[in-house]
C-alpha cells in the first residue's frame, strides 16, 4: 500500500460483505442466535466507515467475520474483488490484508513481548523478514510512536493506553494492509488519547490510503472520524448512507432514537427512549425486526403501512456506496400504495 | 507447505538484527540480597519451630531405646545423660543451633550411625523415586492440562479433569496398598508383576545393567503411586491459568494476524499460563525430597521418607533433626530459586 493507490479510480471497494450471514448455535436453545442476519455493506478504498449500533447487535461478530476470523454461514467475504476462501493459505493472506485492531489495547498486546516482539511478530509470520528493523521501525513511526527506537526494547505495561493502542495498531501496519477493522478502538481509552488515536486512523487515511471499518457505540465518534456510516440493529444494516445524511437528516426511527439521546441535542428535539432491550438475536421478531420497539410504529399504530410492519421484513440494503439508504416502512416514499416497490429505497439520492 | 516452513524457519532462526533489544531481564542483586535474606530469616523461624515441635513429642526416647528390657533407675538416668535429656530446654536448642550451623547432627541413637551418613546413603534412593516421578507427574500434568485447558469443557477435559481429582482425593497409602495388592501380591489372573518393596533384589547382581534393570523394576510401583495421586495438582493449575489466558484479546490479535490455531497457543497462550504453573512446580519440587513418607514407608523404599518414619517411632531426635533442616531448606532454596525465575520470566514484575 503506499500513496499511490489513493489515485485509482473507480470503485475499488477492498472488503465488502455480501449477505453475510453468521448464527451461532448453543446448546441450550434450539433457535440459533442470528448474530449478522444478511448484511451488505462495502468499503471502498480510502474510506471510513464507521458502523454502530447498541451492545449485542452483532457489529463486532460482523467486523470478525470481515477479519476471516469467524466462518460465516451464509454470504461471501469479498477480498480485493474475490470471494474469501477458508483455506489456511488463503486466510492467511487474507489477514495481511486485513488487519484487525481490538478494544482493550493492554489485553491485545501479549505483555511478555516487548514492542519490537510485537510489531514484528506479523511480519516474520509472512515471512516479510528482509528488512525486519526497518519496518518496524517504520511501522512504529507511521503509528506516531516516535523516534521508534525509543520504544523497541519496552513492554506493554511501560506505556501509557494511548501508545499501547498506538503499537496495537503499528503491529497492524507492518503488514501493509489496505483495510483495519478496527473493533471499538478507542473506548477503553481517556478522552485525550482517544482523539489522538482518532486522528492517526484520519492520518493513515490521508497519506497511506488505508481503509477503515471502525466499530462503535458511539455516534460522537462516527461523527469525527467517519466518511459512512452503517448503523445495524440486531444483526442487519437498517440505514446507511454519509456521515450528514445518517447524523444529520436520520431517517430510520432506530437512528433518530440513538441521536435523540446525544447530550446536545436534548433541548432542541424531543427525547426518544427506546422501549426495552434490544431482543434476543435466537429470536428475531417477524415482521421489521425493529417493530416492538419503534416509536414510530407506536405512533402510527392505526395507519395501514403499521401492518407492513408486522407482517414485512423490509429488504436488505444492498451494498451502494452513494446513496443514503434506509430499511423501514415508513421511510420508503410511496411504499404503502404500491406493494411491489422496495421498501428499502434510496432516500434523496 | 514449503512456504510455512519457511516462514516457521524464519520465526524460530532468531534472525533479528536486534537481538539486544529483544530481551532484557535481570534479576538485580540487590533484589536477589533482599529476597535471599528473607529466605534466611524464613530458614530460621522454621528452626525454632521445628525444634519446639520435637521437644514437644510425648514419647520418651530413652524409654523406647530401652525398649522392653529391664533397666534399672540408675541405667536409666545414665541414658539420659548420655543422650543430653538431662539438659534444659534452653541448652538442648543452642545445640541443635550448633548443630545446624556446622552441619554435623552427631550420631543418631536407634541406628548407632552419623546422622549425616545415614541422611547420605538415604537421599539417593529418595531423589531418583521423588525425581523420576515429579519428572513424570509435571509432564503429564502440563501436558493434559494444556490439551484440556485449550478446550474446557471438551471431553478430553472432562474425563481428565475427573480422573485427575478422583486420584488427588485417594488418600496415597491406601492406593500404593492396592496397586501393591494388585500388581505385587497377584489377584485373580494378574500374576505378581512387580516386587513387593525395597530398592532392589540381593540376588541380582549390583552392578551394570542388570542392577539398573532391577531397580527400574522395584521402581514402578511406588513410582505410579506417587505420579498417580500429584500430577492432578499439575494439570489443575495448568488447566486453570490456560483457561484465564483464552479470553485475553492478544490471542485474538495473533489469530488475526494471521497465526494458526496451534501456534496461538504454543507461542502465546501456554508460555504465559506456564508463569502461575512455575511457581506450583518448583514449591513441589522443594518438598520432593522430604514428600514421600507415605510411599516410601508403603514399599520400604530406603529413602529420606523411611528414614524420618522410623526415627520418629523413637523418637530418635538428631536424626529428625538432621532430616527437617534437609527438607525444610530445600523448600526454602526452591521458593527462592521459582521467585527469582518468575523476575526473569515476567517482565512485569521487574518494578
Amino acid at each position: 500500500m503506499s500513496a499511490a493507490a489513493i489515485e485509482v479510480p473507480g470503485p475499488a471497494d477492498v472488503l465488502e460483505a455480501r449477505n453475510l450471514r453468521v448464527t451461532f448455535s448453543s446448546r441450550r436453545s434450539a433457535a440459533p442466535a442470528r448474530a449478522v442476519d444478511d448484511v451488505n455493506l462495502a468499503l471502498g478504498r480510502a474510506e471510513i466507515i464507521a458502523l454502530i449500533g447498541e451492545s449485542g447487535c452483532g457489529k463486532s461478530t460482523l467486523a470478525r467475520a470481515l477479519v476471516g476470523l469467524v466462518k460465516p454461514q451464509g454470504g461471501q467475504v469479498i477480498s480485493q474483488g474475490a470471494p474469501l476462501k477458508y483455506s489456511k493459505a488463503a486466510l492467511r493472506q487474507h489477514r495481511r490484508s486485513v488487519q484487525l485492531v481490538l478494544q482493550d489495547p493492554a489485553g491485545a498486546l501479549n505483555p511478555r513481548h516487548t514492542v519490537y516482539d510485537l510489531v514484528a511478530e506479523g511480519p516474520r509470520l509472512h515471512g516479510l523478514t528482509g528488512n525486519l528493523y526497518e519496518r518496524v521501525c517504520t511501522a512504529l513511526t507511521q503509528a506516531g510512536l516516535r523516534p521508534p527506537e525509543q520504544f523497541l526494547a519496552r513492554y506493554p505495561h511501560q506505556l501509557s493506553g494511548g501508545q499501547q493502542q498506538r503499537v496495537v495498531i503499528a503491529g497492524a501496519l507492518a503488514l501493509e494492509p489496505s483495510v483495519l477493522v478496527a473493533d471499538e478502538p478507542v473506548s477503553s481509552l481517556d478522552a485525550s488519547a482517544r482523539g489522538e488515536v482518532l486522528r492517526l486512523l484520519i492520518d493513515l487515511r490521508d497519506t497511506l490510503g488505508l481503509s477503515a471499518l471502525v466499530v462503535s457505540h458511539d455516534l460522537g465518534l462516527a461523527w469525527n472520524i467517519a466518511d459512512r456510516v452503517a448503523v445495524m440493529y440486531l444483526g442487519r444494516i437498517v440505514e446507511l448512507g454519509t456521515v450528514e445524511e445518517v447524523l444529520l437528516r436520520p431517517q430510520h426511527p432506530y437512528t433518530r432514537a440513538l441521536l435523540s439521546i446525544l447530550p446536545g441535542r436534548r433541548s432542541a428535539q424531543t427525547l426518544t427512549l427506546l422501549q426495552g432491550e434490544a431482543p434476543d438475536p435466537a429470536a428475531i421478531p417477524g415482521g421489521c425486526r425493529f417493530h416492538p420497539r419503534c416509536p414510530l410504529y407506536a405512533e402510527k399504530a392505526d395507519d395501514p403501512r403499521a401492518q407492513w410492519c408486522r407482517e414485512r421484513d423490509p429488504q436488505v440494503l444492498p451494498a451502494l456506496s452513494d446513496s443514503h439508504l434506509v430499511a423501514c416502512h415508513f421511510a420508503a416514499s410511496g411504499a404503502p400504495d404500491n406493494p411491489t416497490a422496495p421498501p428499502a429505497s434510496a432516500v434523496g439520492a | 507447505m514449503a512456504a510455512l516452513r519457511n516462514d516457521d524457519a524464519a520465526l524460530t532462526a532468531g534472525t533479528d538484527p536486534v537481538p539486544a533489544v529483544r530481551r532484557r531481564r535481570r534479576i538485580g542483586w540487590g533484589y536477589f540480597g533482599r529476597r535471599a535474606l528473607m529466605s534466611l530469616e524464613s530458614f530460621l523461624v522454621t528452626l525454632v519451630i521445628g525444634f519446639i515441635v520435637f521437644s514437644l513429642v510425648p514419647s520418651d526416647p530413652a524409654q523406647s531405646l530401652a525398649r522392653a528390657q529391664s533397666v534399672t533407675p540408675e541405667q536409666m538416668a545414665d541414658l539420659r545423660a548420655q543422650l543430653g535429656l538431662d539438659q534444659s530446654i534452653v541448652v538442648r536448642f543452642f545445640h541443635f543451633l550448633r548443630n545446624v550451623l556446622t552441619g554435623n547432627f552427631g550420631y543418631s541413637w536407634e541406628y548407632r550411625q552419623s546422622v549425616g551418613s545415614l541422611i547420605g546413603s538415604a537421599i539417593g534412593p529418595t531423589l531418583l523415586l521423588m525425581g523420576t516421578a515429579t519428572l513424570i507427574s509435571v509432564a503429564l500434568g502440563l501436558w493434559l492440562g494444556v490439551r484440556a485447558g485449550w478446550k474446557p469443557g471438551s471431553k478430553f477435559d472432562r474425563f481428565w479433569t475427573g480422573t485427575a481429582v478422583t486420584l488427588w482425593s485417594v488418600p496415597t497409602f491406601w492406593l500404593g496398598m492396592m496397586l501393591l495388592v494388585v500388581f505385587s501380591i497377584g489377584v485373580g489372573p494378574i500374576p505378581s508383576l512387580f516386587p513387593a518393596g525395597g530398592m532392589s533384589d540381593p540376588t541380582v547382581d549390583g552392578h551394570g545393567i542388570a542392577h539398573i534393570l532391577d531397580v527400574a523394576h522395584h521402581l514402578v510401583l511406588p513410582c505410579l503411586t506417587l505420579v498417580a495421586v500429584t500430577f492432578a495438582q499439575n494439570l489443575m493449575i495448568m488447566r486453570s491459568s490456560l483457561v484465564d489466558e483464552l479470553g485475553n484479546a492478544y490471542l485474538t490479535t495473533a489469530r488475526a494476524k494471521g497465526l494458526r490455531d496451534a501456534e496461538v497457543r504454543q507461542r502465546h497462550a501456554v508460555p504465559n499460563a506456564m508463569l502461575p504453573a512455575i511457581t506450583v512446580i518448583f514449591l513441589q519440587v522443594g518438598g520432593l525430597v522430604g514428600g514421600a513418607i507415605v510411599t516410601e514407608t508403603v514399599f520400604s523404599w530406603p529413602g529420606l521418607g523411611l528414614l524420618v518414619y522410623n526415627g520418629i517411632k523413637i523418637p530418635d531426635l538428631p536424626l529428625l533433626e538432621g532430616t527437617f533442616v534437609i527438607f525444610s531448606g530445600s523448600v526454602i532454596v526452591f521458593n527462592l530459586i521459582a521467585d527469582l525465575l518468575y523476575r526473569v520470566l515476567d517482565p512485569r514484575v521487574q518494578g
